[in-house]
C-alpha cells in the first residue's frame, strides 16, 4: 500500500515551513508520521503537499518551566514517556503515554503530531483536557495559544485553519498532593480506546475533593471534558456513591455510534466502571506524591 | 511525480538514491535495495514484521518515508549476523523454536535486540509487554518469549 501522490518539502526553519503553510490550501504537517502516514496509506488524507518539520531544531525542545511541561512539536513520545523531569512534574503524562500504541511507534510518534491528529479515541487530547493544557500555534499572522477545550472538533479534525502550525504544547506541573489516573480499555494491548478516562484530583486535610478535572476519549466525536461528573464530586469525600453517581452522570456523554468494536450501551458502561476505577486510583494517591 | 534524494546508511553500506517522495521506508528497502528480509504484513504499523532499527531505535518501516530516513543509519535483519555468525538472538530463536512459518520473525528478532538493549535481566511479562507491537499467527508466542530470554541473557553474557 502506497500513501498517494504528494509534493516533499523539508525545510529547515519555522518560517519556512509557515510560508510553506501559506502558500498551499491543502498541506500536511509531517512530524513522526505515525498518525498521518497509515491514514494517507488508507487513502483517507491526501494531502497535495507534505511539509516534513524534522529538520526545524527549534521544535525539538522538552523542558520544565514556570510549572508548565513544554514539549516541542518534534519530540517524539517515548522521549517524553522516560524523561524523569516531566515524570516529576506531573506523572500523569508518563501514565498516558504507556496507552499509547506501542513502544516502536512511540519512537516516532510525537505527542503534538497525535495531538494535532485529532482521533476522538485517541489519549493524548484527554491528557490535555484533564491537565488543563494548551497549545501554541504559529502561521504567517503571528503566534497564538489554543486551549484544550477549543482545540479538538471533531474525530480527526482541530479548529486550527489550514495556514497554522502547532509549535508546542504546554501540559501544567500537578500540585505535589494531586493524585491522578488514567485508565482504558482496549480490545488489543495498544490500540486506541474503547473508552478512555484521565482524572486530575486534590483533596482537602479533611478528605473533602477540593478539584477535580475529568476527561475521557473514545466515547464521542473528539475528546470531551465531564463537567456535570465534576460538579457532582466537588465538595464531596469521593465516597462510593458518590463515584457511583458521578460516573453514571457521564454515560450521557457517550455519543459514539454502535461499531464492530462495541455497541453504544457497551461504551456506556465501560465509561462508567473506568471512571469508577480512575477517581479511586487517583483518590487513593492524593496527598502521598511520587 | 515529486522525487526526492534520499542518502543514508544501511547495514554498514551507504547508499543514495532519487525515489518517488511517496516511497515508504519498507518499500525502498525491499523493491530499491533488493533486502526483502523486512516484511510488509499490515501496511499500517500493527503487526511489527517491518520493524528494523532506525539510528538505533526499533520502528515500523511500514509509517515512514524513505524521505524521513535520509541522513540516518539503517539495520535490517539481514545486517544482525556477523561473519557468518547468528546473532545470539537468532541463535536463541533457532534453538527455542521460536517460528513456524517463519514470516514475523525479522520483525520479532529486530525487536528483541532492541529490547535486550534496555533490559539485563526481563521477566516474561515484561517480554509480553514489549511484544504487544509484533503478531505472529503461528506460534502462539510461548517459545519467542522464551527465545527472547534467553537472547537477552546471551546478549548480556558474551
Amino acid at each position: 500500500m502506497k500513501p498517494p501522490l504528494f509534493e516533499y518539502l523539508r525545510p529547515n526553519t519555522l518560517e519556512e515551513a509557515i510560508a510553506a503553510r501559506s502558500a498551499h490550501d491543502y498541506s500536511a504537517v509531517l512530524a513522526g508520521g505515525q498518525s498521518l502516514i497509515p491514514t494517507m496509506n488508507f487513502r483517507i488524507a491526501n494531502p497535495t503537499v507534505l511539509i516534513d518539520i524534522s529538520r526545524i531544531e527549534s521544535l525539538k525542545n522538552l523542558s520544565v518551566e514556570d510549572d508548565q511541561i513544554i514539549i516541542g512539536a518534534m519530540v517524539r513520545q517515548r522521549a517524553v514517556e522516560l524523561n524523569n523531569s516531566i515524570y516529576k512534574a506531573n506523572p500523569l503524562v508518563r501514565e498516558t503515554l504507556e496507552h499509547v500504541a506501542h513502544v516502536p511507534i512511540r519512537s516516532r510518534g510525537t505527542v503534538v503530531g497525535s495531538l494535532a491528529h485529532a482521533d476522538a479515541a485517541a489519549e493524548l487530547p484527554a491528557l490535555l483536557i484533564a491537565s488543563g493544557g494548551s497549545v501554541v500555534v504559529q502561521s504567517a499572522s503571528g503566534s497564538r495559544i489554543v486551549e484544550a477545550n477549543s482545540l479538538f472538533k471533531f474525530h480527526m479534525t482541530t479548529t486550527l485553519s489550514h495556514d497554522e502550525i502547532i509549535t508546542e504544547v504546554r501540559i501544567p506541573s500537578l500540585k505535589s498532593d494531586s493524585g491522578w489516573a488514567f485508565q482504558e480499555f482496549t480490545r488489543r494491548h495498544g490500540d486506541y480506546a474503547i473508552a478512555g478516562v484521565a482524572v486530575i484530583l486534590n483533596l482537602a486535610s479533611t478528605g473533602e475533593c477540593t478539584s477535580i478535572s475529568l476527561a475521557a476519549c473514545g466515547i464521542a466525536q473528539r475528546a470531551v471534558r465531564l463537567e456535570e461528573s465534576e460538579t457532582l464530586l466537588k465538595g464531596t469525600s469521593l465516597d462510593v456513591n458518590s463515584i457511583k453517581d458521578a460516573a453514571l452522570a457521564a454515560k450521557d456523554l457517550v455519543t459514539t455510534a454502535d461499531d464492530t468494536h462495541a455497541s453504544n450501551e457497551f461504551r456506556r458502561h465501560v465509561l462508567a466502571t473506568l471512571l469508577q476505577r480512575a477517581i479511586i486510583q487517583a483518590k487513593s494517591r492524593a496527598g502521598k506524591g511520587w | 511525480m515529486s522525487s526526492t534524494s534520499v542518502s543514508m546508511t544501511v547495514n554498514g553500506q551507504k547508499v543514495s538514491k532519487t525515489v518517488p517522495a511517496r516511497t515508504l521506508l519498507v518499500t525502498f528497502l525491499r523493491e530499491h535495495l533488493g533486502l526483502t528480509g523486512t516484511h510488509i504484513g499490515c501496511d499500517t504499523s500493527q503487526c511489527g514484521a517491518c520493524n528494523v532499527h532506525v539510528d538505533d531505535k526499533c520502528v515500523k518501516s511500514c509509517t515512514m518515508l524513505a524521505a524521513q530516513a535520509d541522513g540516518t543509519s539503517i539495520k535490517t535483519i539481514e545486517g544482525v549476523a556477523k561473519d557468518g555468525e547468528l546473532h545470539p538472538m537468532q541463535l536463541a530463536f533457532k534453538q527455542n523454536h521460536a517460528l513456524q512459518c517463519g514470516f514475523c520473525t525479522p520483525g520479532m528478532v529486530m525487536t528483541a535486540i532492541d529490547f535486550a538493549k534496555n533490559h539485563q535481566n526481563p521477566d516474561e511479562q515484561e517480554i509480553r509487554n514489549h511484544l504487544e507491537g509484533n503478531f505472529c499467527r503461528c506460534t502462539g508466542y510461548h517459545n519467542i518469549v522464551k527465545a527472547i530470554s534467553d537472547g537477552t541473557k546471551a546478549m548480556h553474557n558474551k
